[in-house]
């Protein structure tokens, strides 16, 4: 291209020299603990529920649930981004994250209508693990009934 | 070819006059170190309107009005506007162009814009078409993210290298009246495309198009880097202003402190704003806050601003497409 | 059930793995959800992930790919007692009460609050 006369395969290796690097090792680290200490509240919620007198099934939902409200809370609240941001998947893989996924979209249409922004838009982060979850859980069910057992 | 086109550089014979301009900004550029120069700082990112699209558009509106009134000019006074944004259907300056009923060019350079309308301007006043263009460009964080990435309240993690979206405006009204600083040369950029495709890496995207348009424009205009007192991107920031550099230091140019970029100027020392400011309003703030009263005070006298463009959209990044860049000059000069 | 020591380690584990595929890949999160739920989809299909939630509690149930393991024991149970319907039936039989608490919660959370700046 005229001036630059530079290969792209040269000028990914220039941007890679130059860019700060992922901090990966300390992100590990971070998704670790924060993840592991959601799934203890949760273990936590899930205790309570028993010892409230659900069954385990019914307590289990029950604090699932709750999970999905805090999530959710903490979304509208303004702070499960900055939770986000130092904790990555560590926020993103619990369920949490998954309420955070259909707030926050949610939120923000909000100003373009309760139908058409709102309610519409709720689905566009989490959709594919609706999707997915879904599609995969019948072919399981296929398969299963094509191989028996 | 046309005797006033070299090479890819237009060399104005006519140079207009930048006689009045105003810059309008958001509350984190009101953190930074030009917060004392912006003309009006929006507390909060909606300015008192009920979505931030108005919000937007109410700080271009704020920013022409205030432009106007510096020099007394009424809309009448002006021939044409140009404008651009970067929201789908450029929206937020073709309903500025609506309340303003003057005949109006829409134009789409990503975050060159502004650069772009210069231009246009320059381009009109020179050829005799014009006697007077306003010209005007927005950028704004929460309009920008939802359109081109994730929900705003969205928990995903960015990486160190991602820029922040400069909320502001800036108005640029291009006349014959001397107002000592004028553009007397543009120089049109190319689409460049080195296949970076990390749509949080602009930066490095468009710097092989900012390295290009440099060179082309120092080949055009026959002269070297001791020429200029400052050369100023728009936005590639501090990831892309570095890549920048090791381009245009393999072609033996080595710019030192002459080198800046207005994304990585804006907003003050933040680990939150990632690489710096992205977006047509880092350009446009920076213009009217620190680039045209450095050239009014006589600390520079000849400055070329080049506006840089990362031309994605949210679908070309969904079919896997990479990020074609473009970057276009102007050369503005003092004149006593 | 797991306990709470089990629940923290393997819980963390869960998301530092998945951790590790969003640094170093082009996935994003919604792949890396996607993933999960249909990998914990072909577990239960196995039969393994019983044994994960008895062992580590919460630390499985906890992860979206929770999900997919309730969606795929729904259709797995209504199977053995519908046959070919129990495919439709099931999908959402256990899974209803996420789901439904999902949107319900959304909605007025969305509604209360407002996007802070």
């Amino acid at each position: 291209m005229g001036n630059i006369n530079k290969s792209k395969d040269e000028y990914k290796k220039l941007v890679k020299k130059n860019s700060p690097p992922l901090p990966r090792f300390k992100n590990i680290i971070k998704a670790y603990l924060v993840g592991g200490l959601i799934c203890l509240i949760g273990q936590g919620f899930w205790n309570l529920y028993i010892l409230i007198g659900y069954n385990q099934t019914d307590a289990g939902a029950m604090g699932t649930i709750t999970m999905i409200m805090i999530g959710g809370l903490l979304t509208g609240m303004g702070y499960y981004d900055r939770l986000g941001q130092f904790a990555g998947a560590g926020s993103m893989v619990p369920v949490t994250g998954f309420a955070n996924a259909m707030v926050s979209p949610a939120l923000e249409y909000k100003q373009e209508g309760l139908v058409l922004g709102m309610g519409a838009k709720m689905f566009t982060v989490a959709g594919p693990v609706l999707t997915y979850g879904m599609v995969s859980s019948f072919f399981i069910g296929i398969i299963k009934l094509i191989f028996g057992g | 070819m046309a005797d006033k086109l070299k090479g890819q550089t237009l060399i104005f014979n006519n140079s207009p006059f930048i006689i009045s301009y105003a810059t309008v900004s958001g509350p984190e550029e009101g953190k930074g170190p030009f917060a004392s120069s912006i003309d009006k700082i929006c507390t909060d990112p909606k300015c008192g309107k009920d979505t931030w699209e108005k919000g937007e558009k109410s700080m271009v509106k704020d920013a022409i009005s205030l432009a106007m009134k510096k020099f007394s000019i009424a809309p009448k006074d002006i021939d044409l506007m140009v404008g651009g944004d970067l929201l789908n259907q450029i929206a937020i300056s073709n309903f500025i162009a609506r309340d303003y009923k003057l005949p109006y060019l829409g134009i789409y350079g990503a975050c060159s814009s502004l650069i772009e309308a210069l231009i246009f301007a320059s381009i009109s006043m020179d050829g005799g078409f014009a006697d007077s263009v306003l010209n005007f460009s927005s950028s704004h964080y929460q309009t920008a993210e939802r359109q081109y990435r994730t929900p705003l309240e969205y928990g995903a993690q960015y990486p160190p290298y991602k820029q922040y979206t400069v909320t502001g405006a800036g108005a640029y009204i291009l006349g014959w009246i001397n107002g000592h600083v004028k553009i007397t040369a543009a120089t049109i950029g190319k689409v460049i495309d080195l296949k970076i495709s990390d749509p949080n890496d602009m930066g490095s995207a468009m710097a092989p198009a900012a390295a290009d348009t440099i060179l082309q424009h120092l080949n055009d205009t026959n002269r070297n880097v001791s020429d200029f007192d400052l050369i100023i991107t728009g936005d590639l920031g501090k990831t892309g202003l570095k890549n920048l550099r090791s381009l245009l230091k393999e072609k033996n140019l080595e710019l030192g402190n002459k080198l800046s970029d207005c994304g990585a100027i804006i907003f003050k020392q933040d680990a939150k704003y990632g690489s710096g400011g992205s977006g047509c309003a880092a350009s446009s703030i920076i213009l009217g806050s620190n680039i045209i009263p450095a050239l009014k005070n006589n600390k520079y006298k000849r400055v070329l601003l080049i506006g840089t463009g990362a031309l994605l959209s949210p679908i070309t990044i969904l079919q896997k497409e990479s990020i074609p860049g473009i970057a276009h000059a102007v050369l503005i000069e003092k004149i006593n | 059930m797991g306990n709470y020591y089990t629940a923290f380690l393997i819980g963390g584990l869960v998301c530092a793995l998945g951790q590790i595929l969003l640094d170093n890949t082009k996935y994003t999160p919604a792949h890396l959800l996607v993933f999960l739920v249909v990998l914990a989809s072909i577990f239960t299909g196995l039969g393994l992930y019983e044994p994960l939630i008895e062992f580590a509690g919460a630390g499985v149930t906890i992860p979206v790919a929770n999900f997919g393991y309730v969606l795929t024991k729904g259709v797995l149970e209504e199977l053995d007692k519908d046959g070919i319907p129990g495919l439709f039936k099931g999908v959402l039989k256990i899974a209803s009460s996420g789901v439904s608490a999902s949107v319900i919660i959304a909605f007025i959370i969305a509604l209360i609050f407002n996007p802070r700046n």
